[in-house]
């Protein structure tokens, strides 16, 4: 057992989290969001450079081979400054899926572009009526020659408006709900018959909602197996539990440090408020919350390798019950100890806050979570 | 990064669990499953069983009969030890009055009550808290003015767990009055037995006997049993209170409970359907599960930061003790909701003979008594309020 980087991995922690602290400051932050994606394609291009976007694809597929520790770190790295950058759907979801089902001839095409920055990727799988069912899938996809034509609503598609290349589910077979018969296919974002609609999310990202109506796709576009892509979506699920958990976990640190630091220098009653036990205590529990957290994320790292399905959606289930109970008591107190500044958007505190309210609910939140793990039995045996 | 055990470290696990399954006396076992404490003579008796094995202070240097484990072992000891499970080394000799000794203790000092607390042959109390002295204990009262060759201690002491079976009592008295209160502290090493040394029961309010009121009236204690330095107590007792950070939070014992709980929560009871399929009952198990998870982590992080930092203490530490004891608390909780009504009946330890055997199990009438004396959890130890100050000062720089 042993928590320490390997000299690599502290290379990669010192370079990501140089680039933020240089050119992601609040203010930077605010100007980022306001380009016409929503996003900086300048500093896309910077982490394309640092080797970040191919970081997780096997080498001989155009990557640089890095494993989960990797994303954790580029991750939490992520998420000390609210990069507003499309890593997760691009690298985590979309690359996700690709990497773990797509074929030697589809990674090979594709993979190289996402290391060199020129393609983006999302991932369209939930819809509107699904809440966080993840069988729940209603869009169709039906055989049309050696091709397939997909009909559905696809909802709330992380930065979906500006991939350039879509994960898509769809059902071939059986009930909404079935577990089987749900493939994944490669659709182009300018596909004929696909319409886009992408909007602001509370946290400051872009999501799309995405329309396919008799979109046309060739065989080659089928990613995986025509049955199993649901299995496909839970363990990319998973993997984007362990990397929001670390996200989540640098916006949290980010977040306290902020928030010691004001109560540290504003002043009432003729001294620094910091002074004050009641809020020295708060503080103290944002404290204890982002260390349960941080202990949460190192574990769902650990636990997105293993193999036995069981055990590891215990595992993401117990990860997001912490991290999201974590995130809300950083948040509500971040914002509390702020006084009034803190509602206001003037204010970084406000925007954490916002941002791990978002997390939670983007994979299933809290209490979702809970009742999963609990169905599930928990995590110890009864002896 | 590699979060898992190594071979080495599951064979090492299984060696220690294949020697609690035969060294520990299932009847000893069976009674901390139910929830009760053990007897005075059942901690002796148990303690030399693990002191035959060379188990009994496994984190003490090898001279004085410790094990030479890295800090990753001695974590797998304790909480397979906890989970067994099985009672913990006497934690006055083990954990506190030992370690001290060691590092600050005098060569006859060491030579002479080191084996015997290891074998517990002397059973040891501590003597720090007083009726005015609780959180801030450098304020104590209790007097030790130098006569001749002696020390004559006067004062109080109290909450002195166990001091009814102590032979010894560990104690800070303050040897300059006019000093700063910190500076003034010496560390003093007291045989029970000494003439002026009064030993009052105080009752829990679960009605168990487990800590006591210690008066000293002009008790004389030979100058050679002080520890170290004159009025340099406090940075000893400092350094006791320091040591018990990574144990404190418990995590082994707290797993032992949950899969307790869900063993008794699968039973159907009376015909009823068995607690666990309730939702309610489920989710709030579920919830302290992943607390508990997570403290467990947070435990290995600063179990594997010792290994490397050598004795620089972790931040996260801190909040061991936090969580530790609100889970501890929380599951005893739970035991009682487990209970239900059979929760209710009156079973004080040493039954005074108005009491007549209930029908309800052991598990059962042990689980009000023990959520009502886990209070102490959070109060001991450093309680939980001055944890967050400790916090708040050292980690956040408030
Ligand atoms: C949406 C909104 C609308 C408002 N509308 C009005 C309005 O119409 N007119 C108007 O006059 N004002 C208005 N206010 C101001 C409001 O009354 C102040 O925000 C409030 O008094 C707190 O002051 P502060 O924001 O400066 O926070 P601070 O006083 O700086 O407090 C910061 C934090 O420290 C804590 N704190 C401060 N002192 C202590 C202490 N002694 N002990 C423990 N904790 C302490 C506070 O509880 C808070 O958590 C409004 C505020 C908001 C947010
Ligand atoms: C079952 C049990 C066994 C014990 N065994 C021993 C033993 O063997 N030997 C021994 O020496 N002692 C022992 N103790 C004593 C224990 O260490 C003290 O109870 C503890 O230090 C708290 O002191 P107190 O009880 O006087 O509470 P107080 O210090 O009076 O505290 C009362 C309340 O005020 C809070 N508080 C105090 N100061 C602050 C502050 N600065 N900021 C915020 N909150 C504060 C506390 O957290 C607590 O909630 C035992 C106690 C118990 C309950």
């Amino acid at each position: 057992m042993d928590f320490d980087l390997s000299e690599e991995q502290r290379l990669l922690k010192d370079s990501v989290e140089r680039l933020v602290a240089d050119k992601y400051d609040f203010e930077s932050r605010k100007r980022y969001g306001a380009e016409p994606k929503g996003y900086s394609d300048g500093l896309w291009a910077q982490y394309a450079e640092l080797g970040i976007l191919g970081l997780p694809f096997a080498e001989e597929d155009g990557g640089f081979g890095g494993g989960a520790v990797d994303t954790m770190i580029v991750m939490e790295a992520l998420g000390r400054a609210l990069v507003l950058e499309p890593y997760l759907a691009t690298v985590v979801l979309g690359g996700g899926a690709l990497r773990r089902a797509g074929s030697a001839a589809q990674k090979q095409k594709i993979i190289p572009q996402i290391a060199e920055g020129s393609l983006k990727l999302a991932l369209a799988h939930a819809e509107p009526q699904a809440r966080y069912n993840l069988a729940n899938v209603a869009a169709t996809a039906k055989r049309d020659g050696d091709g397939w034509v997909l009909n559905g609503t696809k909802s709330g598609v992380l930065h979906g408006d500006s991939a350039d290349l879509l994960v898509v589910s769809a059902r071939v077979s059986g009930d909404q709900t079935a577990e089987n018969g749900v493939a994944l296919f490669l659709v182009p974002a300018d596909a004929k018959g696909l319409a886009r609609r992408g909007y602001a999310t509370q946290d400051g990202l872009r999501a799309a909602d995405i329309d396919l109506a008799n979109v046309r796709v060739g065989a080659d576009a089928l990613l995986g197996g025509e049955d199993d892509g649901l299995a496909v979506v839970r363990r990319v699920y998973d993997d984007a539990i362990a990397a929001t958990s670390a996200e989540a976990v640098g916006a949290m640190q980010r977040a306290l440090e902020l928030t010691v630091e004001y109560i540290k220098t504003r002043n009432q009653f003729g001294q620094a408020i910091g002074n004050f036990q009641a809020l020295q205590h708060q503080a103290v529990d944002m404290f204890t919350a982002l260390e349960q957290a941080r202990s949460m994320a190192m574990y769902a790292t650990m636990m997105a390798q293993e193999g036995d399905a069981n055990e590891r959606a215990r595992a993401m289930a117990a990860t997001r019950v912490q991290v999201g109970r974590s995130g809300r008591v950083v948040g509500k107190n971040g914002v509390q100890l702020h006084g009034g500044v803190g509602v206001t958007i003037e204010f970084a505190i406000g925007h954490y806050f916002k941002r791990l309210t978002m997390i939670d609910a983007m994979f299933g939140d809290a209490d979702h979570h809970l009742g999963i793990l609990s169905d599930l039995g928990g995590l110890l045996p009864a002896a | 990064m590699d979060l898992s055990f190594t071979l080495e470290e599951q064979a090492f696990r299984e060696e220690v669990r294949a020697f609690f399954r035969t060294a520990l006396p299932e009847q000893l076992r069976a009674k901390l499953r139910a929830g009760h404490h053990v007897s005075k003579e059942e901690q002796v008796e148990w303690q030399r069983t693990l002191n035959k094995k060379g188990w009994a202070v496994p984190h003490w240097p090898v001279e004085w009969g410790g094990t030479g484990w890295d800090p990753v072992r001695q974590y797998i000891f304790r909480e397979e030890l906890m989970g067994a499970p099985a009672p913990e080394p006497l934690a006055f000799n083990a954990s506190m009055c030992g370690p001290v000794i060691i590092q600050f203790g005098s060569e006859e000092q060491k030579k002479h009550f080191l084996p015997r607390m290891a074998n517990l042959d002397d059973w040891w109390c501590q003597g720090f808290s007083e009726p005015g002295s609780g959180s801030d204990l450098a304020s104590l009262k209790t007097t030790a003015r130098r006569d001749g060759d002696a020390y004559v201690v006067n004062g109080q002491k109290t909450w002195t767990t166990l001091a009814q079976h102590a032979d010894w009592i560990f104690c800070l008295v303050r040897t300059d009055p006019s000093a700063k209160p910190q500076r003034g502290i010496s560390f003093l090493l007291i045989d029970m037995k000494t003439p002026g040394i009064t030993v009052r029961p105080i009752i829990t309010i679960e009605g168990g006997h487990e800590v006591n009121e210690v008066f000293f009236d002009d008790v004389r204690v030979p100058a050679e049993n002080l520890v170290g330095e004159e009025n340099r107590g406090w940075d000893y007792a400092k350094f006791l209170l320091g040591n018990e950070r990574v144990g404190i939070a418990r995590v082994g014992a707290s797993k032992e409970r949950v899969r307790r709980i869900k063993l008794l929560a699968s039973e159907s009871r009376h015909g009823n359907p068995p607690m666990i399929e309730n939702a309610r009952f489920r989710e709030k198990l579920a919830a302290i599960e992943v607390e508990l998870k997570a403290l467990e982590m947070t435990q290995m992080r600063v179990v594997a930061n010792m290994a490397t930092l050598e004795g620089k203490p972790d931040p996260a530490s801190s909040i061991l003790k936090i969580k530790g004891s609100e889970i501890q608390q929380t599951l005893t909780e739970m035991m009682v909701e487990l209970a239900g009504p059979e929760a209710l009946a009156y079973q004080p330890h040493g039954a005074d003979g108005r009491n007549e055997p209930a029908a309800a199990p052991e598990w059962a009438l042990t689980s009000a008594p023990n959520f009502f004396n886990y209070r102490k959890v959070s109060i001991y130890g450093g309680s939980n309020e001055i944890q967050k100050n400790i916090i708040s000062k050292q980690v956040l720089g408030l």
